[in-house]
């Protein structure tokens, strides 16, 4: 893979805000966290626009309501432990249920929050957002994605959460073409004998795993699913026909995240294998993030191993 | 306040209170207790204190009220029937699967509602947001929230307090309903949260303590939180449960229950009297 300059999406997730900020009208709210969230970055340029609501998660995201309900944009930013897992019952009664404007920016998901360990590190979120009814949830693959996907968050009508992670990755989106459309999966790299459907910083990994696999004679396509709710069932459906086999890639449990809601894709439209790769039910610990995406099996020989595995499925 | 405007309040109360229970009854559930015991408060809010528009409930530069305790809803569903949100006739088909009045209050659905309330402790976050926003935009509109005594038992009650404080929300007031009780029996043996003066002065309000049930005390207190600059006012307002139904006052098997046909007859015949 080629050497791509790396940043995490958190980082543009607070660049973004900041640039948006000149173009468009919204407010940013965030819980004690904005060195980490990034919010920051919008903080130090529009301070009038930004407001601290200290350590309350449950409240900054009830707060976010009424000011969404007033017919204002707004921002509201915690790690996602904390705004999907702590604060999940306002996001659903608060927001969810009234179906406001508010976009919950939730950084430090998955294990590659590292060495803060288990209780950070959120391998839950997207289920738990999932299952509210109407809400879009956005999984950037890197900065690029992470940025277009504020802007596109803004001018949406209704809730979004965006999930951003801590961790430097990979910024491949760099084709001058880059288009970003909620909903809409992107066909990253054509193949015929496998499809690796990935989120978030698996994207980069599957298009490793697909380099790997052509020495090995594998043609693998690679879709990267970034709005993992509503999810693109037609760019799936297309890869189960015909391709026949496909893996799917996530830093989140395998239960309740992009695995599932794939497999439920394919199960109703066009029955193929699907073996989800991600956290396996478990929770994380502290370490490097190397060391624990190694562990967990996030990684580009780890989708070789799974997209072989899915291929001998096939009849 | 002029004894006119008393009787007229008084007047509206008195609707609020029978359409409240007619719906009730006709749903054969929901809250009456703590319905009854903000039906003087809903009454001078509607129809005296706030600048609102039945005809454009969405009106931007409204004052707002969201009703926290929103269990309760049957209260304000008639506060709102009575000033020409909606047809009267509505309020019987409350809880029933083809209204658009859901057990809890549904903003998304019901004219007038401005919060989407029945989970306690969000809705005052909520009615927080709303302050906030108006500041921001300019706006001089006020909010109002009523919460339930037994709700301050969430801890979000207290978040939201730090909030409206720490960003000296003037233009949103907070409405303790202190009746005393709640499901498991009376606040004070189930987690008891008082003192409310003392606690609500700590966090920084403009703290007002009145009977719920006086008009002129009422009138006084909304009066003196629109002066208070730089900090939000919270009004103690001690009520009674199920005021103004003989059987129901003070007693919190009310709480969460319908009257059967021989109560509703009781009743209303108590409230005409």
């Amino acid at each position: 893979m080629m050497n791509y300059e790396k940043k995490a999406t958190r980082e543009s997730y607070g660049e973004a805000l900041a640039e948006l900020g000149d173009k468009y009208d919204f407010l940013v709210l965030d819980a004690d966290l904005a060195a980490a969230t990034k919010t920051g970055i919008f903080k130090k340029k529009f301070p009038e626009r930004f407001f601290d609501c200290g350590i309350a998660e449950g409240n900054m995201i009830s707060v976010a309501a009424g000011i969404a309900s007033t017919g204002k944009c707004v921002f509201a930013s915690s790690f996602a432990m904390f705004a999907a897992g702590r604060a999940f019952e306002q996001v659903r009664n608060s927001i969810g249920y009234p179906h406001l404007g508010v976009k919950i920016g939730a950084t430090h998901a998955g294990i590659t929050v590292g060495e803060d360990g288990a209780t950070h590190q959120c391998l839950e979120d997207i289920a738990l957002m999932r299952t509210i009814p109407g809400m879009t949830i956005i999984n950037p693959a890197d900065a690029v994605e992470a940025k277009a996907a504020v802007e596109a968050a803004i001018n949406f009508e209704g809730p979004v959460y965006m999930r951003f992670g801590r961790y430097a990755t990979p910024i491949f989106n760099v084709n001058p073409d880059y288009k970003f459309e909620i909903g809409k999966g992107i066909d990253l790299a054509e193949g015929s004998d496998v499809t690796i459907v990935a989120t978030g910083l698996m994207v980069a990994m599957a298009l490793e795993a697909r380099e790997m696999l052509a020495t090995e004679g594998i043609s693998a396509r690679v879709i990267n699913i970034h709005t993992i709710k509503p999810i693109d069932r037609d760019i799936i459906i297309d890869a189960a026909k015909k391709t026949g086999a496909i893996v799917t890639a996530e830093e989140h449990n395998i239960i309740g995240g992009l695995g599932e809601a794939v497999s439920a894709v394919t199960a109703e439209a066009c029955p193929v294998p699907v073996i989800r790769v991600g956290v396996n039910d478990s929770f994380g610990h502290s370490g490097s993030v190397p060391a624990l995406l190694e562990e967990y099996g996030l990684t580009p020989a780890n989708l070789v191993a799974k997209a072989k595995a899915a291929v001998a499925l096939k009849k | 306040m002029e004894q006119t405007k008393m009787r007229e309040l008084s007047e509206k109360a008195r609707a609020i209170r029978l359409g409240a229970l007619e719906a009730v009854y006709n749903a054969k559930s929901g809250h009456p207790g703590g319905s009854l015991s903000i039906a003087d408060i809903l009454a001078y809010l509607y129809f005296e204190e706030m600048n609102i528009d039945p005809k454009n409930p969405k009106w931007e530069d409204r004052d707002r009220l969201v009703l926290s305790k929103g269990h309760t809803a049957p209260g304000l569903y008639a506060a709102l029937a009575e000033r020409g949100y909606f047809d009267k006739e509505v309020l019987k088909t409350l809880r029933k699967v083809d209204s658009f009045l859901q057990g809890h209050p549904d903003m998304k659905h019901t004219p007038g509602v401005d919060m989407t309330t029945g989970s306690l402790g969000l809705g005052i976050s909520a009615a927080c947001g709303m302050a906030l926003s108006g500041k921001v935009a300019g706006k001089d509109y006020r909010v109002y929230t009523i919460v339930g005594d037994g709700e301050s038992e969430e801890g979000q009650v207290w978040e939201a307090s730090m909030f409206a404080n720490h960003y000296k929300l003037d233009n949103l007031c907070v409405i303790i309903d202190w009746n005393g009780l709640q499901i498991d029996g009376p606040v004070a043996e189930v987690m008891n949260p008082t003192p409310f003066d003392t606690k609500l002065e700590a966090f920084g309000y403009n703290v007002i303590t009145i009977d719920a049930h006086d008009f002129e005390q009422i009138d006084a207190a909304f009066k003196a939180a629109k002066t208070v600059k730089g900090k939000p006012t919270a009004i103690i307002a001690k009520s009674v449960k199920g005021k103004g139904v003989s059987f129901m006052e003070n007693n919190v098997s009310w709480h969460g229950a319908a009257p059967n046909a021989e109560q509703y007859e009781q009743a209303v015949a108590e409230l005409n009297a």
